[in-house]
């Protein structure tokens, strides 16, 4: 799952607050295992009633595909379910930019080797403009570096991104082998805590 | 120096957990107490068996079927094979794992966020975690609770810690008194629609002032719920005497020489004078009435007597617009009078014993309007024997609404208990995100209150019109 650099076509999803129901609806979240959450990825916008694709979708829509989700401010809000970042990472997801991301979201997104991407408002408004002139834009997503580049824009831009998480990232790691090594800490402070807590 | 530093109760509590603190890394916080229900868990449980390792600290998670669960007939098998595996996997899980399991047919059994509470489980101080994003409701004991994902949950168990990232604070002020027929639901769907849906985004919030104050251990649970749909981590209020009053005696508080050790920290936690804020928000009680939202995400909320705006804080033309048609709704508006088909009363935001009350009280002796489906869904087991034992049961039967039996329900429309497409629904649940109650469902937030007088009328009222 390690992530280093991606040069990929986009797709644009320019709407604002995209919760994790229209992510991955709840009766969709009955699995017990991590896979196979792609097919029910927007499930309500994908399909009309009766399972047929919806032809204004953008995920239906041929002259857009990509590793890259491009999409509008505040986008994961609500549900915690991971069961969105999954589907996104099933469905063949790398990145997603936005100008804001909900907490909860981004956390689960950056657990899953999903890279969450935040640019200025101006910058994503531009990048949903030139996707839409061309729909073939490629842009490049340098993690080492930092940087989100669409050389068709001229456009060239630096995302921020915590170092610890952009090492484990970077190396394929996750938190649960960082704080297992922690372990002795964690029994010191156990020590130490009164029995009502 | 240290001592004297005044500090907020979220850096308290925050400074208190931390594990360890490594530059470059985030803090390394211990997690006192974790819930953890059949959504969610699963594949934490799996990741534990790959990994071969055991759940570090069984006794500080305890686990509840809750957002699958049918409301009715609980006693028999749960229909719907998935459902059904996925409530049996948690039994397997916590039986090979050891933890408490508060499962179907336990008579503490219910919502995870209203049982923790009940059970003496949740109290000041604690950092509390769980799959579920509205586990800020805990907040309202003055604890650092809040949502995570299923990794997380997983790194819970196995550790009982998690690398967090210290949130900026904020301060949400409400002050003056609630206005008839205004109650804690209102005071957040007020909050919520003057700083948007994403207002909160990368902050904790603790709110305070006298409106805050004043609300029973039940509203400020309402209020610390809703704290997500502001984007905020979570939600908290100082713990007061209320809130000691609330837990003295409950199942897991702390007894005899450690209740009072316990209540020593509690007293100590409220944020010091001179403590800084990231951020401070103040609200008038006056300026809030009985609240309704009108759009597809919880910030979209207009006070009931004015007309459906046409912009809101944080939203676009275009998302204004794609709102509009999916509600079938016009900016300029009134919703009074609107005509709606389901009344949903349930939810983690709105189940406990207080929110069934104050329903009983205001439809005694009326009748639900005839073509007005209305699901009462007690938030567990707990609530529904108090409710019984009041005889709320009874009136809720005279007034044609159905009682059902505890389950997070029509809130994600996860189980059977769905609102067909089209059709609106008053709902004191927490998300009116499209088809969040069921596939095309349009729904309207709003308080218990608000609820009842839209299940005797079939319309959205103004519930201060109605009251006596």
């Amino acid at each position: 799952m390690a992530f280093t650099k991606l040069i990929s076509t986009c797709i644009p999803l320019p709407i604002d607050n995209i919760d994790t129901d229209q992510i991955i609806p709840a009766r969709f979240l009955k699995a017990t295992s991590r896979e196979g959450f792609g097919d029910n990825l927007f499930r309500d916008w994908r399909y009309l009633p009766g399972d047929v694709p919806n032809p204004d979708f953008v995920l239906n829509q041929d002259r857009y595909s990509g590793q890259v989700l491009v999409a509008g401010k505040n986008f994961g809000c609500g549900s915690s379910r991971e069961h969105a970042a999954w589907a996104l990472v099933d469905y063949g997801f790398k990145v997603v930019v936005s100008s804001e991301f909900a907490d909860i979201f981004y956390n689960n997104a950056l657990n899953n080797g999903l890279l969450p991407v935040v640019v200025e408002a101006g910058v994503l408004e531009r990048l949903f403009e030139q996707i839409e002139k061309e729909p073939g834009t490629q842009v490049t997503v340098d993690l080492p570096n930092q940087t989100l580049d669409v050389p068709s824009m001229g456009l060239s831009v630096r995302f921020e991104i915590n170092p610890y998480k952009k090492d484990c990232l970077i190396n394929g790691l996750d938190d649960l082998d960082y704080i297992r090594s922690r372990s002795e800490a964690v029994s010191a402070y156990e020590a130490q805590l009164p029995a009502w807590r | 120096m240290e001592a004297s530093h005044p500090k907020t109760l979220f850096d308290k509590i925050w400074d208190q957990h931390v594990v360890e603190r490594r530059e470059g890394y985030p803090d390394l916080l211990y997690i006192d107490r974790h819930f953890i229900h059949e959504v969610t868990s699963p594949q934490a449980f799996d990741g534990l068996r790959k990994r071969g390792i055991r759940v570090h600290a069984p006794h500080r998670t305890t686990a509840t079927a809750d957002h699958n669960v049918p409301t009715l007939n609980q006693h028999l098998p749960i229909k719907e094979k998935l459902s059904r595996l996925q409530v049996e996997a948690l039994e397997k899980n916590c039986k090979e794992f050891g933890i408490d399991l508060y499962g179907l047919g336990h008579q503490r059994q219910g919502i995870v966020h209203v049982i923790g509470p009940e059970l003496g489980l949740t109290r000041p101080g604690m950092t509390i975690v769980c799959g579920d994003s509205h586990t800020s409701t805990h907040g309202a004991f003055g604890t650092i609770a809040f949502g995570i994902g299923t990794s997380q949950v997983e790194q819970v168990l196995a550790t009982q810690c998690l690398l967090q990232y210290k949130p900026k604070t904020m301060r949400i002020e409400v002050n003056g008194q609630l206005g008839k027929g205004v109650v804690a639901k209102d005071v957040v769907l007020y909050i919520i629609s003057q700083i948007s849906a994403a207002g909160g985004t990368g902050y904790f919030v603790e709110y305070a002032g006298s409106a805050i104050q004043s609300l029973s251990m039940e509203g400020r649970m309402t209020v610390c719920n809703m704290s997500i749909e502001m984007g905020a981590r979570g939600g908290m209020i100082a713990p007061d005497e209320t809130t000691f009053q609330y837990i003295k005696g409950r199942p897991h508080a702390p007894q005899g020489e450690d209740w009072e050790a316990a209540l020593a920290y509690w007293k100590s936690l409220p944020t010091d004078e001179g403590a800084s804020y990231d951020k401070v928000l103040r609200f008038d009680a006056d300026d809030i009435q009985p609240m309704v939202t009108y759009g597809t995400n919880p910030g979209m909320g207009v006070r009931i007597s004015d007309p459906v705006p046409a912009s809101a804080p944080n939203m676009g033309p275009a998302d204004m617009e794609k709102a509009f048609n999916y509600m079938g709704i016009r900016p300029g508006e009134s919703l009074l009078g609107k005509k709606i088909d389901y009344v949903f009363i349930g939810s983690c935001t709105n189940s406990r014993i207080e929110d069934l009350r104050m329903v009983a009280e205001f439809v005694k002796g009326r009748k639900k309007a005839p073509d007005v489906n209305v699901w009462i869904v007690p938030g567990s087991k707990q609530v529904e024997e108090q409710a019984k034992a009041e005889g709320l049961d009874k009136i809720f039967e005279e007034a044609g609404f159905e009682l059902r039996q505890p389950g997070c329900s029509a809130c994600l429309a996860m189980n059977e208990d769905k609102v067909p497409a089209g059709k609106y629904c008053v709902s004191t649940s927490n998300r009116n995100f499209e088809g969040r109650q069921g596939p095309g469902s349009r729904t309207f937030l709003a308080s218990p209150l608000t609820a009842a007088a839209a299940a005797v009328t079939g319309r959205i009222e103004d519930v201060r019109q109605l009251m006596n």
